[in-house]
């Protein structure tokens, strides 16, 4: 659609500007404020400059929240995207079977954050959980309270059975907007069905599943209450993601400087990414439909 | 004949969608089954079903103030939350969607930005923010904190209904002699209203899930269901009977109304994209 210059529209947009700029850059210029001084209480600042930063880019704890962030959203992502197209692929096409199926396939995404953790808390427990208490009487040795290895394959579990609809909803969406002219052309071609796949439904595809990749970075990159209904970030420090430890930090230290310096490269690291998907997005949509 | 035996096969695809549905069922049927027994059948035996089926769990939350006004708190803020993000996203997305202005590519993913950004960076900000300016514990704390992702996904689901209502319709419009506010109230607005609904199911739903944000800005008076449910764990022991059950009530609200919007919950999804 030819869109008409109009400076006027500004004033349609103000209320939001007003609103999002009292709700995130107010805070934001906070924490920003926070980052460059030191108190010792009573309301006294000090300007410290970087310290803090430097202190935060050098400190083992950043690191190590860091690297298990990365390591946790590239496992899920690895395993949500392939697992979402395959299913959304053999999703019935219309009908009341295709009601029925978007409906319980949307489910998990409606359950409250805490709620998806509270069932999973309840479902690994070898006491009481359909899943503890059939692996431990498979002879497994599984207590995500205890085990490392555990509680990472619970909380990667739990995502999976969280998210992957995410991606079987989109994609489903993308396949839906394939003309049927493009399957009876394959067809009378005699394509196999792997390269109806990988020529006519992935390029297709590319756009809803550019979305659902960003979605599903950003929300696993900001992950808090699951696994801090779950495990709580343990056992030790094993599964303290980057949301978990900047809290604990904030809220529960109360250092202020290292938790806002914290706060802003976390954000940088989040925007960074999305500025990447977001550009690749916008120039797909002025090529796809051109 | 043929017919017949062909229905008592079960293709693959059926057998690869029973299964998924099956995993993703299987916890949320497991959470309903404890919900229905009691604490001392929970914790002796362990059974598939529910064998002194009792409705205990849920009369101690509709009896218990401090549970059920746990519900009646989220209700209310998650309800200001749907009505200030469609007010004041419904007319940034019609200006987004018909015009170009000095930066509003900027603008738009400035907005998106506000969706990136985690709660866990905002949750001590906000804290501070709201309390001095004497909102803590109220449900406008919560309600304007979930407007930092609300609103932009708001205009970002709208603006991809409203691209698809023909710009001639406005055009016409004009020409009969409507003012801007009642083509938008009279003629617009119906057209979209899908959308509408399907946005304010997003803000519902984004706002219902939210603990960190909820829980930090809440304390006695205006305590979500989420907080409430967090705070019981680690309180004297755990009564996994009730809290079963204060968890399956939290999934009514939005197993009742997904079957309304299941065609539209991809676009949502996908920020009004697809």
């Amino acid at each position: 659609m030819n869109k008409t210059v109009n400076q006027k529209a500004w004033f349609l947009v103000l209320p939001v500007f007003i609103l999002v700029a009292f709700s995130a850059v107010i805070p934001l210029m906070t924490v920003v404020n926070y980052s460059v001084q030191d108190t010792f209480g009573n309301n006294i600042f000090t300007w410290v400059g970087l310290e803090w930063f430097e202190e935060i880019i050098h400190s083992e704890r950043m690191h190590d929240a860091l690297g298990r962030q990365f390591l946790f959203t590239s496992i899920i992502m690895a395993i949500e995207m392939p697992l979402g197209i395959f299913i959304a692929l053999h999703m019935p096409k219309k009908g009341f079977w295709a009601s029925v199926c978007l409906v319980l396939i949307s489910l998990p995404l409606l359950v409250p954050w805490n709620v998806v953790g509270t069932i999973w808390q309840i479902f690994g427990r070898s006491d009481i959980g359909l899943l503890g208490h059939t692996l431990t009487s498979m002879g497994i040795d599984y207590n995500y309270s205890q085990d490392i290895l555990s509680a990472w394959s619970t909380i990667i579990v739990m995502d999976v059975w969280h998210w992957t609809s995410l991606v079987v909803l989109l994609s489903y969406a993308g396949l839906q907007s394939i003309p049927s002219a493009y399957y009876q052309a394959a067809k009378i071609d005699q394509a196999s069905r792997w390269s109806v796949f990988r020529y006519i439904e992935l390029p297709k595809m590319r756009g809803v599943l550019l979305i659902a990749a960003l979605l599903r970075f950003m929300d696993s990159f900001m992950i808090y209450t699951e696994p801090f209904v779950l495990t709580g970030g343990g056992p030790g420090n094993s599964t303290t993601f980057l949301s978990i430890d900047l809290v604990n930090m904030a809220l529960g230290q109360f250092d202020l400087g290292p938790a806002s310096a914290y706060s802003i490269m976390y954000f940088l690291v989040i925007l960074l990414v999305s500025w990447v998907f977001f550009t690749v997005m916008t120039n797909i949509d002025k090529g796809g439909k051109a | 004949m043929n017919s017949t035996k062909k229905s008592f096969l079960i293709s693959k695809s059926s057998f690869i969608m029973i299964l998924y549905i099956a995993f993703l069922m299987i916890p949320i049927y497991w959470l309903l089954n404890m919900s229905f027994k009691t604490n001392t059948e929970i914790l002796s035996q362990f059974s598939l079903f529910p064998q002194n089926f009792t409705f205990h769990n849920y009369y101690i939350i509709f009896t218990d103030p401090s549970w059920y006004w746990g519900y009646i708190n989220s209700m209310a803020y998650v309800s200001i939350n749907v009505v200030i993000s469609l007010a004041v996203a419904l007319p940034a997305a019609y200006a987004f969607s018909r015009y170009t202005f000095l930066g509003d590519k900027h603008l738009f993913f400035w907005l998106l930005t506000n969706r990136m950004a985690p709660p866990a960076v905002f949750a001590l900000p906000f804290f501070q923010l709201y309390s001095s300016v004497g909102l803590f514990d109220t449900y406008w704390a919560v309600a304007l904190a979930h407007t930092l992702f609300n609103v932009p996904l708001s205009v970002w689901i709208l603006e991809g209904f409203m691209r698809g209502v023909p710009k001639e319709i406005d055009e016409t419009a004009y020409v009969d002699g409507y003012s801007f506010f009642k083509f938008f109230r009279k003629i617009f607005i119906p057209l979209i209203a899908s959308g509408i609904g399907v946005t304010a199911f997003f803000c519902f739903m984004f706002s219902w899930v939210e603990l960190l944000l909820s829980r930090t800005l809440t304390s006695v008076d205006a305590k979500s269901i989420a907080a409430t449910m967090t705070r019981t764990v680690s309180a004297t022991g755990i009564d996994w009977g009730v809290l079963a059950a204060a968890g399956i009530l939290t999934i009514v609200p939005g197993a009742l109304v997904i079957y309304f919007v299941r065609n539209h919950i991809a676009k949502g999804f996908a920020l009004g994209r697809v």
